[in-house]
Order: C-alpha cells, then structure tokens, then sequence
C-alpha cells in the first residue's frame, strides 16, 4: 500500500539533556537523515504519558519515537526507567487495538550520540515506511 | 490563562543564520505559511535574529503589535532559549512567553540536499511551536540562595589549582582525595616538558599550599557517597575511609593532648606486612603502614587495612605520648553543603598488558613510561639510576613505542583518540637518557610527534639534535631474547617503506590514557554526561569547556580528557572561576517547571509518590480530602510524575499535557478535527 510519494507522519518526544542534545550534535556533524520526523522537546522522557502517545495515533500518526538518555544516564535519575515501564502497557495496548507495535520505538541516544540519532532517524522512517500508512485513518470521519 | 481568555496575538522571527538556514531551505515560503497560523499577528525573517538588530526586531515588534507571544525558528534552545527570552522580557512579556523553532541544527543541516523535505519540515516546526506558544502562560523564576562553599573532587594538579584559586577568592572549598595524599599524577613525575623543571619541585609548595590555606578543607582518603540537590544547594556525603592513624586534632579530641601522627614513621619500621608501593608502580615495597612518599600532604601515615594482620607491633612503636593507631577505626561519613563543584578526578594508562604483541607483563624490560619516571627520578626506587629491570644493567639503546594504544581503532583496549602528551614526555625521556648516561642512544618508535604547544616544537628539534632516533611507523610487535633478555622491535619504517628490526636493551611503552575505572560512578551521582570516548562531557566544546550541562558542575584536568599540565593549570582556573560566579552572585535562577497539582481532580491515590526520584510529592489533608502536595524546593521539573498521574491531575509547569497535546494536533490535524 506504499506508495513513493507517500510521506510518513512522525512525532518523536526527545528528552532535553541527552537525546535533543545528540539530535543537537547530528546537525553541527552535518549528518545527513530522512526530514519525516517532527520532534517535541520535553525535560525528560518520564514526562511522556501514554496518552500522548495514543492521542497521537488516534490523530492518525504513522509512527512514534520517544527518545532519551541511556538508563544510569537520566538528568533525573531514573525517569527514563519510568518512561520504559510505559512502553511495554502502551505498545500491548496498541496491538489490542490492531496496530503493529512496531510502529512506536523507544530509543536511547545521548548527548555524544550525533551519528547514532541519524541512524535512529533513518531507521524509524524506514520501520514506518514499510508498515505503510497507519489503518486508522481509514476509520476517521 | 492563555488558551480561553486571552486572544493570542503571536509574532514568529525566522532566521537566516546567514545560509546555514537559507541555504538548505526557503524562508520566504516559511514565513508566508506562518502568516496563515492561527493567533499569528506578525511575521518576520532576517540575516541572524540573535544579533543586536535581530533581537529588536522582535522587541519592536512586541510594542507595536502588541504580541502576547513570540516563536524564533533559527538553532537549537539549547543554544538561543536564554538570549531571545531576554529579549521576550525586553519587550514587555514575561519570558516563559517564548518559544523556539529548531529549523537549523534539526533541520537545515541534517537536510542539506532536500529543500522541499526542509522547507516542509520547517513549516510544521513553526506550526508546533505556535500551537504550543498559543498556550504558554506567565511564569516567574525561581530565585534560591546558593551556599558560598564549593567542593572539589580529585586533588590532582588540576584539583589542587582549582581549589587554590576558589579559596584565594573567599571561598570555603572541601578538597576531597581518595588517596592518602594529594598530588596525584604529576607527582609520580622527574621531570616535566619542555622546561625540564624539576615536577616536584614546582608541585610541592602547592601541595604545602591546599594543606595550609585557612579557606580550604582538605579531606584525604575520602570518597563520595552520596550526592543530593541542584546548583546552589548540592548535599553531598561523604565517606572517610578508616585510615587507624589520628592526625594532631584526632587525637587531640580523644584527649591525647600532644599525640597524634607526627610521621616519624616508627610503625612502619617495624611492621611485618610489605606489599608493593603503587606511588613505585610496585618497584618499591611499603609496609602495611606507610606513606607513600616523603613528600605526602598531609604527612600522615594510613593503615591498609585489607594487608594489616593487627599484629599490634606498630601501636607500640609509636608509644604512649603520640598513641596515633587505632587499629579498630572504621569509616566515617560526613554531610557537607556546597553551592558548585568540580570535578578533577584525573586518569589512569589503559591495561596495556592486553596489547599482548608488545609484551608488557611478559617481558621484564618493557616498562611503561610512569615506570621510567620513578626509575629516573631521584628520590625513586633506583635513586634515579635507570636500570634494566631483568639484570640491573644500564641500557644503552632503549626503544619508546609512541601511541602504544592510542590514535587506534582496532578495538579491545585501544583508543582511537590521542592521549596528547605521550609524544612530549617521549621527547623528555629521550633527553633525560642522553643526558645521564653518555653513549646510550633513544630510539623513538613514532606515527606522528605532536608537538602542538608553547616551546614544544623547539624541544623536539633539541632533542633530534641530541642524537635520539626517530623511526617512523606503529611497532607491529616486540621479542624477547630469553637468554640475554634483550627485545627485538619489529616494525615497517614507513620513510623508507621496508621492514625494520632492532635490538634494544629496553622498551618504555607511551600507554594510552583513559578516565579513571569509577569516572563512570562518580558521572552518574552528579548528573553529568560522557563523551562517546568514554572522558566526562563539558557543556560545549568551544564555548564552554570548563562546564557541564548540569548547571553548577564543572570540570578540570584530564578527566575532561587528555591534557598536558599548563593546559589542566588553565582548565583549573577557568572551572574556578565559573564555579565562584554563583556563588559570589549569592543566588540562581532555576527554571520554574515544577509540578503542580490540581487538588479537584487529584483522587489521593498517591500512586504519584514513588514516581518521584527526589521524594517531592506527599498525600496531605485539605479541606477533607486526602490530595497529593508538592514541595517546590525538591522539585526538579522532570515531569515524571505528571507523565503517571492516571487522572490527569498534576500539571507540569511550561510542559503541560494541553500544550503537548497542542504540539501532536497541530502537526496530525493541521487545524482539520478530523
Ligand atoms: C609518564 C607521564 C609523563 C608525563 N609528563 C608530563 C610532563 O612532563 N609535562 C606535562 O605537562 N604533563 C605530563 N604528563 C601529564 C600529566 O600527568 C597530567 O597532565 C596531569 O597529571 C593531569 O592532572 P589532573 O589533576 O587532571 O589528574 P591526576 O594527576 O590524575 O589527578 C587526579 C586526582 O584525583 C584523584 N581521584 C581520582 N578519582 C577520585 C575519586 N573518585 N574521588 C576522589 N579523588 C579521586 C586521584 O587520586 C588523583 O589524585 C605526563 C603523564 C604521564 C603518564
Ligand atoms: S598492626 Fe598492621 S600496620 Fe601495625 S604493624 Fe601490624 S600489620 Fe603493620
Ligand atoms: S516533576 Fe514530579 S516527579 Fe519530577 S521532580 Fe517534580 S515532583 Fe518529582
Ligand atoms: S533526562 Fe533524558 S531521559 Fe530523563
């Protein structure tokens, strides 16, 4: 169902203090990723409440990346942990109501990271692009 | 509030950064899209908003429109947030009114061949950041007090200058050194390049210095704990380790008036227990009381307790007057307050061992060259004869192996980075040679001699007039002589492209250097990042080398990565210094993105509470009801909590779930509900 002009739509959530400061570091590399995703910055990711990420698809996302500090590493100790605990509920939750989990990632990349993030970036479009458009916008109105 | 009783009247500013952002990408098309936005009264672009006339722009623009809101599309926040909130404030609004658009480092530069995938990506950037300023309400900073103390870790030539520079300034600084005395590395050294000054001559009087100077408190043979707070107000504990001798107040505090250690060093003669001397790198033997040299600050002798067998022989040579042992002492902790720190914990070479092809560990005449310092020095375990370890005999030829683990990706424990200052103490090494014994001849093994500093390429072209030899290329492996002990050096002369040979009578590895084997804790307990080579993070490299990105940590020395002693000196004074700017200042600004909880809808559940990594959060009695309570001065705005909360009922200051919410619709909706 994929076709070559269709432009994935991805949000990622990226902590402050390590993901958005490697996505940061990416740019002054100059390494070059896929523009499909649109990032929001929030100070860590325990921030992120699952129903960001269900509003999200429910909006009719593509895919969804929540990125942050490697465990141990976390600003704040540990949300990081918190965040992954989620994962696993929202990720069983999006399978019950027929979505490949795949379609939502949890990453870690930190501050030194600039290449990792670029192959974070191309790896998610790549993910998504091959899952094809989310079906849920088949059901909106 | 913003979203329902006020109209939003946005102003959005997008960049140029000269054709960082122009060039990859049409400005024009951005600012006709943000026209369009909802709640935008204004748009505008030029050459590089952060400048003077860039930032009036927007101050102007606030006046004449009368903006409640302003959005920036240029760099990161992480860079600009501070700079156009000011001059959000200039103009008249409250600061927390700004928002940020990142269209240069996450989109202009990672997108540089895609202009239409920019130029859309842009536009939905500035799309999420007015969906999000459209929402954003006032908010005042909050201003805390910071303690005027500071502390430094590691007590290390960068540790000690540090500590120097911030106590000469004011300030009560706790110097803490997990050894038994300060110095650290550069004590271990004869000499130190180009000037060949004597290292311990020049490292002395300032170990004199920390131990003297009335505003620093030393603390030997003490570790970190446990490390609590944020800039301003760090509580940090501390453990000192069971040492069982009492310095002079120690014992005084016990009543012995007049006793105490005086390091005369009576115990250690007659203690049975020798173990090797790390100071030596185990050439000398220590006993299980000892110092580690005669120069220690403090001069104070330390049981090892892990060899000590309590025989009690000791106590008794040291005699009723000084009664300094204690050989039931145990640790001690310590609470201290401090308003910044430093971080100066310094390096260790890497297992060089590993590296099996150069025989370290196999062969008894490779050594490494802090084993060539102590053989060389003086007052080391040979008085400064150098000798060949297998025999005692005095080399003729010796063989340096320059970047032995350094500038080399094929894994394990090698480095790809350069450890700096390998190439200059080779250099020395090679003179210290020619200079002591008359005919021997240094034969330095080398990639490339960096001699990168202050009268160091003139040193280089001394010693080459000296007569050292200079073979370039990486020694593939080296080969022992059973018999005579001697080493073969097998490497490719790349000037003459063939395979050398050569027989030497030793061989000083130039080990790489890595951050000490707990850098790795002790980054974790005060928040700070890595670098993907392992040496702690600085805030950024150019602009700011000395800080982290945790505000009030700072960093000094090697343990920022590899650096020679002038450049750690400078360091040192640069972290002292912005170390002591919060503390003079007497208060810091923190962010006010605290939780906040909405006691109508919070249900008491207090499932919240152990979301909170910094024990913020408590259930309390109001009116009747059992709801949740924050308290502010432990809050550090992570927003975990209000990510939990199943009921929605804790607000996250500037990150609320509207806002986010705002951001997700407005980038999947475009403005349609679906
Ligand atoms: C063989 C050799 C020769 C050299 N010769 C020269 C020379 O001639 N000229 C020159 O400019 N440079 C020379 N250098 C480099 C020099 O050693 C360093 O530049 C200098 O020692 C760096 O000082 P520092 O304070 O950063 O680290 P260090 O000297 O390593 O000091 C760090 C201190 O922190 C302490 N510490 C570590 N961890 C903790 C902890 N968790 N808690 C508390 N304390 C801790 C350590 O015990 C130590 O005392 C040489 C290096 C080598 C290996
Ligand atoms: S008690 Fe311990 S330190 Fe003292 S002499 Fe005996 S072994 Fe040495
Ligand atoms: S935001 Fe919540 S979890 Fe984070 S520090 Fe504040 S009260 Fe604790
Ligand atoms: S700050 Fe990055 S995950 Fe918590």
């Amino acid at each position: 169902m994929t076709d070559e002009n269709w432009n994935p739509k991805i949000i990622a959530i990226i902590c402050n203090w390590c993901s958005y400061a490697g996505a940061d570091l990416a740019g002054g590399a100059r390494i070059q990723y896929p523009p499909d995703v649109r990032a929001i910055r929030v100070m860590c990711t325990g921030r992120v409440d699952p129903l960001f990420i269900m509003k999200a698809f429910q909006d009719g996302a593509d895919g969804m990346l929540i990125s942050g500090c490697h465990f141990g590493d976390c600003h704040y100790l540990e949300g990081n942990y918190k965040c992954a605990k989620r994962m696993f509920l929202v990720k069983t939750l999006l399978k019950n109501i027929g979505l490949n989990d795949k379609r939502l990632r949890m990453t870690f990349v930190s501050a030194s990271e600039g290449a990792k993030w670029g192959e974070v970036m191309e790896d998610v479009v790549k993910t998504v692009k091959e899952l094809g458009p989310s079906p849920i916008k088949k059901y909106q109105r | 509030m913003a979203d329902t009783k006020e109209e939003s009247r946005i102003g959005v500013f997008i960049c140029h950064c000269g054709t960082n952002i122009a060039g990859s990408l049409s400005i024009e098309d951005v600012k006709k899209y943000a026209e369009t936005l909802d709640g935008v009264v204004v748009a505008d672009d030029y050459q590089y908003m952060c400048s003077t006339p860039g930032q009036s722009k927007i101050i102007d623009a606030i006046k004449e429109h009368n903006l409640n809101g302003v959005v920036v599309a240029a760099c990161s926040p992480r860079l600009h947030e501070p700079t156009f909130r000011t001059a959000t404030e200039e103009g008249g609004l409250n600061k927390f009114r700004f928002e940020m658009a990142n269209i240069r480092d996450q989109n202009s530069w990672v997108h540089m061949h895609d202009w239409e995938g920019a130029t859309e990506k842009a536009k939905d950037q500035v799309l999420i950041a007015v969906a999000k300023c459209r929402m954003l309400e006032d908010l005042q900073p909050k201003s805390v007090p910071v303690e005027h103390a500071a502390l430094v870790l590691g007590a290390g030539i960068g540790g000690m200058q540090a500590a120097l520079d911030l106590a000469s300034a004011g300030i009560k600084t706790y110097l803490v050194e997990k050894l038994p005395t300060v110095g650290g590395r550069m004590s271990q050294l004869d000499k130190t390049f180009p000037t060949l000054d004597c290292s311990q001559c020049i490292l002395t009087p300032k170990m004199v210095d920390v131990g003297r100077h009335p505003n620093i408190e030393l603390r030997t043979y003490t570790e970190v704990e446990k490390v609590e707070g944020y800039i301003g107000n760090f509580t940090i504990t501390l453990r000192k380790k069971a040492r069982g001798v009492l310095d002079p107040t120690e014992a005084e505090a016990r009543g012995y008036v007049g006793g105490g250690c005086n390091g005369c060093g009576d115990c250690a003669e007659v203690c049975p227990v020798i173990k090797p001397n790390p100071f030596e790198m185990g050439m000398a033997p220590r006993k299980a009381i000892y110092i580690y040299h005669a120069q220690v600050m403090p001069l104070l002798y330390t049981i090892d307790f892990d060899s000590c067998v309590k025989c009690g022989l000791c106590v008794d040579a040291c005699g009723p007057e000084k009664r300094a042992i204690d050989l039931e002492s145990v640790d001690t902790f310590e609470e201290i307050k401090v308003g910044t720190c430093i971080l100066a914990i310094g390096y260790d070479y890497i297992p060089i061992e590993e590296k099996r092809e150069w025989g370290y560990k196999q062969f008894d005449n490779v050594i490494t060259g802090l084993e060539f310092e102590r053989l060389i020095c003086a007052s080391g375990p040979t008085t400064g004869h150098l000798i060949r370890p297998s025999d005692g005999q005095t080399p003729m030829k010796v063989g340096f192996v320059l970047c032995a683990g350094s500038r080399d990706n094929t894994g394990g424990v090698a480095k790809p980075y350069c450890s700096r200052f390998c190439c200059m103490y080779c250099l020395k090494h090679a003179h210290q040679i020619m200079e002591k014994i008359p005919g021997a001849v240094p034969y330095l093994f080398y990639m490339d001699i960096r001699a990168f500093g202050k009268m160091y390429e003139e040193f280089y072209y001394r010693v080459q007039s000296e007569g050292a030899k200079f073979i370039r290329g990486r020694v593939a492996n080296i080969l022992e002589d059973p018999t005579t002990k001697n080493l073969t050096v097998y490497t490719e002369d790349t000037l003459l492209g063939r395979p050398v040979a050569m027989e030497m009578d030793m061989v000083v590895l130039a080990a790489a250097v890595q951050p000490k084997a707990d850098a790795e804790k002790i980054r974790q307990m005060f928040g700070v990042s890595k670098s993907q080579d392992g040496w702690l993070l600085e805030a950024h490299p150019k602009l700011n080398p000395c800080g982290t990105t945790t505000a009030g940590i700072y960093l000094a020395g090697v343990c920022q990565g590899p650096k020679d002693i002038p450049d750690t000196v400078a360091q040192a004074e640069g972290a002292a210094s912005a170390a002591s700017i919060p503390i003079h200042t007497g208060e810091v600004q923190l962010e006010p993105y605290f939780a906040q909880c909405n006691e109508e809808i919070c249900a008491g559940c207090g499932m919240c509470l152990n979301q909170c990594p910094y024990g913020a959060l408590a259930l309390v009695e109001k009116n009747g009801r059992t709801v949740m309570e924050v308290t502010e001065a432990k809050c550090k705005g992570c927003g975990t909590c209000g990510g939990f909360c199943p009921g929605g009922a804790i607000k996250m200051q500037h990150f609320t779930s509207p806002q986010i919410c705002a951001q997700i619709d407005a980038f999947l909706l475009k403005g349609e509900d679906y």
